[in-house]
């Protein structure tokens, strides 16, 4: 048998069992099918291969992972995990629990993770003190995404700093008859805005005891209340077409004009290139009011699972080598839209929104002001974080419920969810 | 050696024939238990399955740490959880009620000796094979009040013409019963037509000759004969209303907010998405008995008939 006969065969054979701990294998389980996630993903691949080491790509469709992770769950019960898992937030602590991980601790050492990485960042990361799983990308949650040509009409390129100016440019847009503020009222979408009007009304410190500290006194607090008010008033520069629209359809009407505003992470950037504008030229982003300061984040990582043979454990310390590399972390976050989670990346190619999140990430770091986002599942377990869509989404959905009441079945959800 | 000749058991037989007779006895047993088995084990296994772990504090994977009834308690304090089994009571009855009526209704005028009635009953029934998340699309379009029939009386001139149930919290749930009813009647109304073709016409006839009206014999005589009829329907579309999903997640994925939520979206919304089995399957049991509520009342009048028959 030739050499390359003998590596075909086995590249089949670890390919038909898949799963099973084969020569320098990982399985890989993403739901990052679409067109950029897939391409930034090819990447990843191609590394590896030229590391010397087989890619068993686990794709289940599904945007937001949850029958990815119902695969995950079974496959893990019957004590047959992949190499490594895409996933995000307090939920590798879960996992953690269970005791199927692997550590990381050796590569994370060489490659001086604490370092590079914030703290807010690795912590969620780490398990018992061991890194449990590599971290990718960061996305900035607090954006808001605004028409150029709307902005400059009514508001003289004046991007609003606080709620006041906010609002008084939502007035004026409402009445040059633009959709003044772009929405989909899914529950998530409910969510991510909320999570930033409290981040601005509120500030960072009370934003960390309220919804990462889950402490009793922050959310029942006044502030919590102004909070849903300030989201609630939002609901008048809204469209009627707004219930149950995609992210990406909202997206556009920022792009078409038709809408001045949308609050939404920076993968809404991807939407604007697509669509072949310039940032600064086209569309300005700028922090959400009152969130100059803070950086709400989302962190994609991988997740690793203990391996049983010798190969497939050292493919896996050296898939988590390079998901943190430099060249890696450039590529793949030019493609995603996001950040690099290190700072030591060059950032030429990338565009000025990008720039600017790169160095509020880097800022806010030193001053302890980075906030985990609980829209996307990096500051609750998924019951808690579950209770508290329905809330914020039922209130703001419900013309009649009032911002105290929505405070006080905030509290009382989020005791029944723990 | 054929199996099926009974040659007399008892006068002296070779040992042959009734070992014969035994694997007669024997074979439908052999053959029927693999798919008992696993209706065993898939089905009611399961179900006592989902019943422990709904007195388990399960999380994001089974566990046994039993603790009461504490998830049905959880269960019946959220107010998720009353607005989604308000919905399936509003949901189950409209769509049940309706579906019968406007299914009798086709049913009786195809019912009428007219023309092309092969082709209209394909035409009614045609819905029932399209699947529900095609329904939900086709129909999720149609109510949008962006691109849908409100838009469509905008452009042809009725300006003031308002139809937004779609993304109106009080009245999406009703939305669902319009598609599903859409979905179901022709079903409904092929059942009701074999029915009204399978009444003896003699009947009908010494109906006529003592004077009566066609609609006095359908109200008097046609409809009560069918009375076992409207039964089997009640049946089938009951447990369609009970484990209505698929068409929920399409048409308004529960929303705006989850007003429009039943318990099977509850239900996969917090085992799956949640990591709340426990409560989950606590949602499932309630879901399970509701059915049993209505199929015991059923079993008893099928049996009793039997006994009688």
């Amino acid at each position: 048998m030739t050499g390359l006969n003998k590596t075909l065969t086995a590249a089949t054979f670890a390919a038909l069992i898949s799963g099973q701990a084969h020569a320098g294998n990982v399985e890989v389980l993403h739901y990052w099918t679409s067109g950029g996630e897939a391409a930034a993903l090819a990447i990843l691949q191609k590394m590896m291969k030229d590391e010397g080491h087989s890619w068993t790509d686990f794709a289940v469709a599904g945007g937001g992972g949850e029958t990815a992770m119902t695969v995950l769950k079974s496959r893990a019960i019957s004590g047959n995990p992949p190499s490594a898992s895409m996933i995000a937030g307090p939920e590798i602590a879960q996992w953690g629990d269970l005791g199927v991980l692997a550590k990381l601790d050796e590569v994370a050492t060489s490659e001086g993770w604490d370092a590079l990485l914030p703290k807010a960042v690795a912590d969620i990361h780490k398990y018992q003190g061991s890194y449990v799983a590599a971290p990718v990308n960061v996305h900035r949650i607090n954006w808001m995404w605004m028409n150029k040509s709307i902005l400059d009409q009514v508001n003289g390129g004046q991007v609003p700093q606080s709620w006041d100016e906010f609002f008084a440019f939502m007035d004026k847009a409402k009445q040059a008859g633009f959709i003044a503020f772009a929405h989909g009222g899914q529950d998530w979408q409910d969510a991510t805005v909320f999570e930033q009007v409290a981040l601005g009304v509120g500030g960072d410190d009370w934003y960390r005891q309220a919804f990462v500290e889950l402490d009793k006194q922050a959310l029942s607090s006044d502030t919590m209340t102004q909070a849903f008010a300030t989201f609630k008033k939002l609901k008048s520069y809204m469209d009627p077409g707004m219930p149950g629209r995609d992210w990406n359809l909202t997206t556009a009407m920022v792009i078409d004009g038709k809408a001045a505003v949308q609050i939404m992470g920076d993968w809404a950037k991807g939407e604007f290139a697509a669509a072949g504008k310039q940032p600064g030229k086209d569309y300005v982003c700028a922090t959400v009011p009152g969130t100059q300061n803070a950086f709400n984040f989302n962190v994609d990582a991988f997740m690793m699972f203990a391996q049983k043979s010798k190969e497939a454990q050292a493919a896996q310390q050296d898939l988590s080598r390079l998901l943190v590399s430099k060249e890696f972390q450039e590529e793949f976050n030019l493609k995603k839209g996001s950040i690099p989670v290190r700072p030591d990346v060059s950032l030429a190619r990338y565009d000025s929104c990008a720039k600017q999140s790169m160095s509020d990430f880097q800022a806010s770091a030193k001053s302890g002001s980075l906030v985990p986002s609980f829209a996307h599942a990096m500051a609750m377990e998924p019951a808690v974080s579950g209770a508290v869509y329905d809330v914020v989404t039922n209130f703001f959905n419900d013309n009649d419920m009032t911002a105290d009441a929505a405070t006080s079945r905030l509290v009382s959800a989020i005791e029944l969810a723990q | 050696m054929t199996i099926g000749t009974q040659a007399q058991p008892l006068s002296g037989v070779p040992s042959r024939e009734s070992l014969a007779d035994k694997l007669q006895a024997v074979l439908p047993k052999i053959v029927l238990a693999p798919s008992m088995a696993i209706t065993l084990v898939f089905t009611y296994g399961f179900i006592v399955w989902s019943l422990v772990l709904s007195f388990t504090n399960s999380r994001m994977l089974p566990n046994y740490d039993f603790i009461g009834l504490s998830n049905y308690s959880k269960l019946f304090s959220m107010d998720r959880w009353t607005v989604a089994y308000t919905n399936l009571f509003i949901f189950g009855f409209l769509f049940i009620v309706i579906a019968i009526c406007v299914g009798t209704l086709l049913a009786i005028l195809l019912d009428q000796k007219i023309r092309a009635e092969g082709v209209l009953r394909t035409i009614y029934l045609y819905p029932f094979a399209l699947s529900l998340i095609v329904t939900g699309t086709a129909w999720k379009w149609i109510l949008n009040p962006e691109i849908g029939i409100e838009k469509l009386m905008h452009d042809i001139g009725f300006s003031r013409f308002q139809f937004d149930w779609l993304v109106d919290k009080d009245m999406a749930i009703y939305t669902i019963v319009i598609a599903a009813v859409w979905q179901a009647s022709g079903f409904v109304m092929a059942i009701m037509l074999a029915g009204l073709r399978g009444v003896d016409n003699s009947i009908i006839k010494a109906a006529q000759i003592d004077g009566a009206t066609m609609p006095t014999i359908y109200r008097r005589i046609i409809l009560p004969i069918m009375r076992p009829i409207f039964f089997s329907c009640f049946i089938i579309l009951s447990h369609l209303a009970i484990k209505s999903f698929d068409l929920v997640v399409v048409l308004t994925a529960g929303g705006p907010g989850y007003s429009s939520d039943l318990p099977a979206t509850f239900m996969y919304q917090y085992a799956f998405g949640r990591n709340q089995i426990g409560i989950g399957s606590a949602s499932a049991m309630i879901t399970l008995m509701g059915f049993i509520a209505i199929l015991i009342p059923y079993l008893y009048s099928e049996l009793r008939k039997k006994k009688h028959g």
